[in-house]
């Protein structure tokens, strides 16, 4: 398992990796924003929690096609099905290498982009805090995405037509504690709800994933 | 019959020839009755009801927006079951039944969403509001997407059956998450649930007997539709089998 992770550390690392993609669409969504509904520091103000959830939420969506495509081609995949480590392992380390290599670093930069919103002073730790809590759950999801579409020619846009609805009840309850910690107001109920998402997702959703990456490579 | 005899003659029907056989000779009944029972329902419902007395004659839509809401959700939960029997037995025609019923679920999505915005102008001032039970049907709209898109995408009839089915299981799952998130997230404009076995809550009789009648039509629409989409999914089926068979010249 973890020759499995540090090889896809590795390679997500390395020259053509793709890594920091993530983070720089992270960057220019958030640029954006002020471009399309104005430069009130107020109105930006507002927003700033949500729309860096949502930024954060499309970077990791980005790379998630890259996921198991890339070793579905060249069949590093079929050794890994038949390979003693269980397929529902190696859709968790699949997800965690993706989550060390997107979601972390989107989880790091959130509060640098903060500050181009203007994020209220108490918003920060909470932020951070939901996000670190809620992108593990992102990673996951996707993952189960990504082995839904692995076999497909074109399956990006679909992965996103499956994966967004799914990432509904986590963007709700991360954004809410964002919001409500900027807003300085009780963050309780929505944290434990996205934490009780994450854990829920993390121990169930891989034997999913696993089930649907069998059918695929049948 | 015993409960057990009776699931063994349901699973008769997993037979294709036998489901088209029966299904011709029970789909004429099925139109004709989802006809009569629809358009008697309207007719009463648009003109033989009083105007209520704060909504006036805009109250009438309840006899499409609520029988549609209600197939659209049911439509969802259909699939859900016929999923897990194709997962569990292997019968081609639960998993086609489910394929063949995503496209009517969507359209009564469409038709509640589109109805109850017709409904929410003139009622609420807004066609639109990010109310939970409006929000939550938009995502149902989206889950109905993602499911009829994956279908199409998939070559492989079997393996787009199988990754479908864990798709609606895995989607139902989020629909239902979901569902409580929104309520969560937003309190609403509309109104609570409107129609229960108990008699506590409910519409007045008026509006209430012509609103059971067009429900029953649209099940019974419902049933056909499935029933009549199924076989022609069986149908194209075998004629790709046919073709495929004439391709290889045997």
């Amino acid at each position: 398992m973890i020759a499995l992770l540090s090889r896809d550390l590795k390679l997500a690392f390395r020259a053509g990796g793709g890594f920091g993609l993530g983070l720089a669409f992270f960057l220019i969504v958030t640029t954006l924003v002020p471009f399309s509904v104005g430069p009130q520091s107020a109105l930006l103000q507002s927003i700033a929690p949500g729309v860096l959830w949502l930024g954060a939420l499309l970077a990791c969506l980005l790379s998630l096609d890259r996921l198991l495509a890339l070793d579905w081609e060249d069949g590093s995949l079929d050794l890994l099905a038949t390979a003693p480590l269980p397929l529902e392992g190696v859709v968790t380390i699949k997800a965690l290498a993706h989550w060390l290599t997107t979601g972390l670093p989107l989880v790091l930069a959130a509060p640098v982009l903060g500050i181009l919103l203007n994020l209220p002073q108490a918003g920060y730790a909470w932020l951070l805090i939901s996000l670190a809590l809620g992108t593990p759950a992102l990673s996951v999801i996707g993952t189960f995405g990504a082995a839904l579409t692995v076999g497909l020619k074109r399956g990006g846009l679909l992965l996103s037509l499956l994966v967004l609805p799914l990432y509904v009840p986590t963007l709700i309850f991360g954004a809410e504690v964002a919001r409500r910690g900027a807003l300085g107001m009780d963050t309780a109920t929505s944290l434990l709800m996205l934490a009780g998402i994450t854990a829920a997702v993390i121990a169930l959703l891989p034997f999913a994933s696993a089930a649907v990456l069998r059918i695929n490579l049948r | 019959m015993s409960i057990s005899q009776k699931m063994n003659a349901l699973w008769e029907y997993a037979n294709p020839r036998k489901f088209l056989a029966t299904t011709e000779r029970a789909l004429p009944f099925f139109w004709t009755t989802a006809a009569i029972a629809t358009v008697a329902g309207l007719v009463w419902g648009f003109f033989f009801t009083p105007d209520d007395y704060r909504q006036g004659s805009t109250v009438k839509i309840i006899y499409l927006h609520v029988p549609a809401a209600m197939l659209a959700i049911n439509c969802w939960l259909m699939m859900l079951v016929t999923s897990l029997v194709w997962l569990v037995r292997r019968h081609h025609v639960s998993a086609l039944a489910a394929r063949a019923a995503a496209p009517i679920g969507a359209t009564m999505t469409v038709i509640a969403l589109i109805t109850g915005a017709i409904w929410g102008q003139p009622m609420w001032g807004t066609w639109w509001a990010w109310d939970p039970r409006l929000t939550s049907f938009l995502i149902l709209f989206l889950f109905y997407l993602g499911y009829i898109a994956l279908w199409e995408a998939i070559e492989n009839p079997d393996t787009a059956a199988d990754l479908t089915a864990v798709l609606c299981i895995v989607g139902s799952v989020f629909a239902v998450l979901s569902r409580y998130a929104v309520n969560f997230w937003n309190q609403g404009l509309h109104q609570g649930a409107s129609l229960s076995l108990d008699k506590e809550e409910h519409v007045a009789d008026v509006f209430y007997y012509p609103l059971v009648l067009t429900i029953a039509g649209f099940v019974l629409l419902f049933i056909a539709l499935v029933l009549y989409r199924t076989g022609t999914e069986i149908r194209a089926r075998r004629t790709k089998a046919l073709l495929a068979r004439e391709r290889v010249g045997a």
